[in-house]
């Protein structure tokens, strides 16, 4: 009886845990001046991983990208050491992905160091970039 | 008077003129020289400072210790980091 109430509350706790994290991950969406600062091409990914501004700095742009740009290099330390990586290795290999996922009409930086804006056709990226 | 002062003029612009010329063909030969000598200096500056343009776009080398093996390793890990992290990439 002990064993099957315990199996019950274990199977409720890992649903409840599953719920949080489907709600969690669906919840986890861009701010929408982020999201506007993409599409409009304000904003562009750069090749370390990183957000760069594309266009005229505004107090309200730095504010954005620093505040994301932390968050990132949060979690980049963390998986960096977990993978057994150092930052700029695990930065980069984040910025080859991150260049990869722009959709059309997003800015990107090219290998060359210049801003691209993406099309429909594969982005230009580091040799390096898987 | 007027006489007086323009034969005296005369003489003296002549002299002067003849003199000057003298000078400016010296001079114009002093400039010659000076020319040849800054044309030939500038030769050589041009056959010892020679800046080439390079031929194809500059390239910025990001951190070039990093290797494309290890960005090969860490590709479906970031892959799944910027997936969990949907908000901020």
């Amino acid at each position: 009886m002990t064993k099957l109430t315990r199996k019950i509350a274990l199977g409720s706790a890992a649903a409840a845990l599953a719920v949080t994290g489907l709600a969690g991950a669906a919840w986890a969406q861009r701010d929408p001046a982020y999201e506007a600062a993409r599409s409009s091409g304000q904003v562009g990914e750069k090749m370390d991983g990183y957000l760069g501004i594309v266009g005229a700095e505004t107090t309200e742009l730095k504010r954005l990208v620093n505040d994301i740009n932390i968050k990132r290099r949060a979690v980049y330390a963390e998986k960096a050491q977990a993978a057994n990586a150092t930052l700029e290795e695990y930065s980069l290999t984040a910025g080859c992905i991150a260049i990869s996922r722009t959709t059309p009409g997003e800015k990107y930086q090219a290998p060359d160091g210049s801003w691209k804006t993406r099309s429909s056709a594969p982005p230009e990226r580091d040799a390096r970039c898987p | 008077m007027t006489g007086w002062q323009l034969t005296l003029r005369r003489a003296a612009a002549t002299s002067h003129s003849m003199n000057g010329m003298g000078q400016s063909r010296w001079s114009a030969g002093r400039g010659t020289c000076r020319l040849l000598m800054l044309v030939a200096g500038m030769a050589m500056l041009g056959g010892c400072v020679s800046v080439n343009a390079p031929d194809g776009p500059i390239v910025i080398e990001l951190n070039i210790n990093i290797r494309s093996e290890v960005v090969y390793r860490l590709a479906n890990d970031a892959s799944e980091t910027i997936e969990d992290n949907a908000d901020i990439f």
